[in-house]
């Protein structure tokens, strides 16, 4: 044993999050972000989405890269399984969000984290995504995550981890809240 | 109208613009406080029937006159607040000049000029103390609650008997929230309440009131460095916390066992339907975890000083989520016939024309010191620190900010700050006389 204590790195930067919190509180127009997805129909249920610009900070900004996604259906339901599926695209976002949030808070609450995996279902009848049922709902009747992480930290540590995460995770709340679609065409 | 000059004008004659007012005459700095209505006016008027305060009553220490009845531990009911408050100005001799509305404050030559419905001041401090809770926040979903159900506010929320025999939707979980829906469920009126993020307490642990455990830790004097996230801690609601002679603990178990059915925070309401978070699971384990935290420092503290008579720690039940929490409910098949607002509250400051103000309308200031000179604030959430919130918070507050005001006048004005003030009855007098 050493008295003297590795700092704690998750690869996260707290300072500049809260710095840029700060600066943000003082400047809430810079705050607002738009973030876009452009979805190309390939054939069948196949699409591609592609994301690379987004605006923000009261400019235009690009990803190092553009990153696509392919989304299709399996071949349970006679497509050819080109990609996940949407909703399971879904989930990841929800996974990863979360996960996201778990470094972050972590490194905030000097806490070393040596793994973190987060399985995630999503339940879903789809009888009514069939139109076979008006009583059952298109989307997931129930969404779990369970969490198994190896932290230098006490159980209720790892708890309280996971709780913030939620709190600050952009799409658990998109997910747990109801939020105004439009759909246009253009 | 006259104008006359002062050189401090304290608005507001609650609890916190008295004690700042007591603070002033100890320093011989003249002032007068300017009150819409009466002394402790929204503890009069703007208060549910059965409300007590949170706090018991030895917190109710004000400088120069604490509780002097023979039940320190019990919980003052408005009209005893409001009593308190007058009885102090009396102690303290306060200038107040009641039912004087201001309508504007605007800079003016160094100081400045506050305009009211009986006359105006010129003067080089303001002190506003007009409180943090004017107006009742209503989300903009509102708009969409069917006109068949009656929405009322909790400063206009009187009793359960005000309401229709249909059943409520209370809609926040703060100390509000909590007890307005034990209240209307006791009616015999079936409620639902609507929780987001929220704070949980017991009443009492370890035989002492949780009062005495944040004080005796000092939790209730960590100042503004202290506070790992002000943001959050000026903006947390109320405690889940009830005055009553019993001394009885209040939170969602309680209500469950009731019978009062717990949902998520409310999302939206659309074609008469209410929507809310799947978040329910998360805030109330939030809570949970956030109480039995404070329980742990308040063991440890324990565990230091030796205290004989205090009871052995334990841990209350988690609270208990449904597990299939409702995420909408038709409002009007539901039979809802009242929705109760407890989404907390906002300061008015309409009438103040300085640019201190950020983009929600609050005031921007570092432990009630704003960016214009000579002007301050007081009498707000974790204003200085966490016991700020609370009325015994008046006392150090009012005694460091009127420390700030008294070198104001020394450094910026001509004012001379050792001048016998005015005999009180007085200049109430001049007032009657407007």
């Amino acid at each position: 044993m050493t008295d003297i204590k590795t700092p704690v790195d998750n690869g996260v930067n707290t300072d500049a999050l809260l710095g840029a919190r700060e600066a943000l509180t003082g400047a809430p127009d810079a705050a607002e972000f738009t973030w876009t997805a452009h979805c190309s129909w390939v054939d069948g249920t196949f699409s591609q989405t592609t994301v690379d610009g987004f605006s923000g900070l009261g400019q235009e900004h690009h990803h190092r890269t553009a990153y696509s996604f392919d989304a299709d259906h399996p071949e349970c339901f006679a497509s050819e399984d080109r990609g996940a599926t949407p909703p399971e695209i879904l989930l990841a976002a929800l996974a990863s969000c979360l996960t996201a949030g778990v470094a972050s808070v972590a490194q905030h609450r000097e806490i070393q984290l040596r793994s973190v995996v987060a399985t995630v279902e999503g339940k879903m009848n789809v009888l009514g995504i069939l139109g076979a049922d008006p009583d059952i709902r298109n989307g997931f009747s129930d969404i779990t995550v369970r969490f198994d992480i190896d932290a230098d930290a006490s159980a209720d540590d790892v708890e309280a981890l996971v709780a913030q995460s939620q709190k600050r995770s952009a799409v658990y709340d998109i997910v747990t809240n109801p939020t105004r679609v439009a759909v246009e065409v253009g | 109208m006259s104008v006359t000059h002062v050189p401090t004008v304290i608005i507001g004659a609650g609890h916190a613009g008295l004690a700042m007012s007591r603070r002033l005459t100890e320093r011989s700095i003249q002032h007068v406080v300017l009150e819409r209505g009466e002394v402790a006016n929204s503890w009069r008027t703007e208060r549910w029937d059965s409300l007590r305060l949170l706090t018991p009553n030895w917190q109710c220490q004000l400088p120069g006159m604490g509780y002097s009845g023979d039940d320190p531990d019990g919980f003052m009911t408005m009209p005893d607040v409001a009593d308190f408050i007058t009885d102090y100005a009396a102690t303290i001799s306060a200038p107040v000049y009641t039912g004087t509305t201001v309508t504007r404050v605007s800079a003016r030559d160094r100081g400045y000029l506050v305009e009211t419905d009986r006359g105006h001041w010129t003067c080089d401090i303001v002190v506003i103390a007009s409180g943090g809770s004017n107006i009742a926040n209503v989300p903009g979903t509102a708009a969409g609650v069917p006109a068949a159900i009656a929405q009322v506010t909790t400063t206009a929320y009187r009793s359960p008997n005000d309401l229709d025999d249909r059943a409520v939707l209370v809609v926040g979980a703060s100390a509000t929230g909590v007890q307005l829906a034990d209240e209307v469920s006791r009616s015999g009126r079936p409620v639902t309440i609507s929780v987001g993020e929220h704070v949980r307490m017991p009443r009492s642990y370890r035989g002492r009131d949780v009062f005495w455990w944040m004080h005796q830790t000092g939790i209730l004097d960590e100042g503004l460095d202290d506070v790992d996230d002000l943001v959050r801690a000026r903006h947390l609601p109320s405690p889940q916390l009830i005055g009553t002679p019993e001394h009885r603990s209040i939170d969602l178990n309680t209500l469950t066992d009731r019978g009062v059915e717990v949902v998520g925070r409310l999302g939206l309401i659309s074609d008469g339907v209410a929507r809310f978070s799947g978040s329910l699971a998360n805030v109330c384990k939030l809570a949970d975890l956030k109480m039995t935290r404070m329980l742990e420092r308040f063991d440890e503290w324990a565990k230091a000083v030796d205290i004989a008579d205090l009871g052995p720690p334990t841990r209350f039940d988690a609270t208990r989520v449904p597990p299939a929490a409702r995420l909408d409910i038709d409002l009007v098949e539901n039979d809802i016939g009242t929705i109760i607002w407890a989404t907390g509250f906002r300061p008015d400051y309409s009438w103040l024309d300085v640019p201190v103000l950020d983009h929600k309308g609050r005031i921007r200031h570092d432990g009630g010191v704003t960016d214009a000179p000579g002007l301050y604030v007081t009498g707000l959430n974790v204003l200085r620190r966490r016991r700020s919130s609370y009325i015994n918070g008046a006392e150090r507050d009012s005694e460091e900010l009127s420390a700030l005001v008294e070198r104001h006048l020394h450094l910026h004005t001509t004012t001379p700050v050792s001048h016998p003030s005015l005999d009180t009855r007085q200049r109430l007098h001049q007032a009657s006389d407007r």
